[in-house]
């Protein structure tokens, strides 16, 4: 099996600091890690690192299509919900509105929601994209237990339809999760 | 993507402000004859000059507006993991912005003409220049919001950056609002296209440093 996601000796040096070093990562189809550690230790920095949005100091990354719920919302705050995720074009959308249990609020000005909806939106466009690599950065913030439930069970599908998915989060996850503990 | 976020731009600048930059180029237009008193001779002569200083100080007002709030909340990084290159968003918010501030400036340029005394020849010459440097302006406006975003004051900042990078714009755009302008107005639509396929590339690379 070729692997979605290989990180080869990653290091990350931000603002003088060293955040990690020589840093493996390896995810093959159906495969989760689950990144833990105190705050400050690097968990968002490694999330946008293999998204490509931060350059390692040194190693290399090598992955497949992404997908990023991180805490930025990025939706147009004046657009219904529906709108505002139909920008992001999806091949799944209709699937991941369903499943985030958004059909009620699709009419719903996006300003208007609350953190938990918005949460399950930025999962929802997360899952609609079709990327194999999923990559959440603390996606339980916000969730009630409704939403939770439905993560754990899209993150399962995900994952069971050969899918990987890389979360940081100080949160149990549900599931068989590889652990990587930053700043130990 | 390229085209939804053109759309994007364009709707978010009709449902924002896209008339303050065009009120900002009157209000200067209408304060210019008060400045230099009432004769129309001289009125006349320097009329084009304070038109294109009144469309550089609009080109300013948006630019706030312009990237900051997207990159605050995510949106460009969302349209990265889209693949979509920098330079790309560049373009569309250049071409978006553009097509908000661009022709609403051209017709306020036709009562702004008339505000500083140009007479039919004069008003045309001058909204061929503003029609040929707005796109440049509109350019400039993205970019100097891309290198501004994310810094305290940037508003300040931005107005400090634009000036200096506009002026061999206005210096061929007023030049071409006189009589016998054809050589400047070339030279205006050199510049103007530098700029614009310039523009989307320091964007770019501002919003990609803007990052780390």
């Amino acid at each position: 099996m070729t692997p979605l996601l290989k990180g080869d000796g990653l290091t990350l040096v931000r603002g003088g600091r060293l955040l990690f070093e020589r840093l493996d990562l390896m995810l093959e189809p159906g495969g989760a890690l689950h990144v833990t550690g105190p705050n400050g230790s690097g968990k968002t920095s490694l999330i946008r690192l293999v998204a490509g949005l931060l350059q390692p100091s040194a190693g290399r990354i090598e992955r497949a299509d992404a997908a990023l719920a991180d805490d930025g919302l990025a939706f147009d705050r004046e657009l219904p919900l529906g709108r505002a995720l139909a920008f992001w074009k999806g091949p799944d959308l209709g699937k991941a509105i369903a499943a985030f249990h958004l059909d009620a609020l699709t009419h719903v000005p996006v300003r208007l929601l609350s953190t938990g909806q918005a949460k399950r939106a930025s999962l929802a466009r997360v899952m609609a994209s079709g990327a194999p690599l999923w990559l959440l950065d603390e996606p339980l913030n916000g969730l009630d237990q409704d939403g939770a439930k439905r993560l754990n069970a899209a993150i399962s599908a995900h994952r069971d339809a050969g899918g990987v998915v890389l979360a940081a989060s100080h949160l149990p996850l549900d599931g068989n999760w590889h652990g990587l503990e930053l700043g130990a | 993507m390229t085209g939804a976020l053109i759309a994007r731009e364009v709707r978010r600048g009709l449902h924002g402000a896209a008339w303050l930059p065009v009120a900002f180029f009157l209000l200067v237009a209408t304060i210019v004859p008060f400045a230099i008193g009432p004769d129309a001779r001289l009125l006349a002569r320097i009329g084009g000059g304070a038109l294109w200083i009144a469309a550089l100080t609009a080109a300013l007002i948006p630019v706030e507006r312009l990237v900051e709030p997207d990159r605050a909340d995510g949106i460009l990084d969302q349209l990265a993991m889209t693949g979509m290159a920098e330079e790309a968003v560049g373009s569309a918010k250049i071409i978006g912005h553009w097509l908000t501030f661009g022709p609403l400036l051209l017709i306020a340029a036709v009562p702004g003409g008339v505000l500083v005394g140009l007479d039919g020849p004069a008003l045309i010459r001058c909204l061929v220049s503003l029609a040929i440097g707005t796109p440049a302006l509109a350019a400039l406006a993205v970019t100097v919001a891309s290198l501004t975003a994310g810094l305290p004051r940037a508003g300040a900042l931005a107005g400090l950056l634009l000036m200096p990078l506009a002026v061999p714009l206005v210096i061929f755009g007023a030049a071409a609002t006189g009589g016998d302008a054809s050589s400047a107005l070339k030279l205006e639509a050199a510049v103007a296209l530098l700029t614009v396929a310039g523009a989307p590339f320091v964007s770019g690379a501002a919003i990609r440093a803007a990052r780390s």
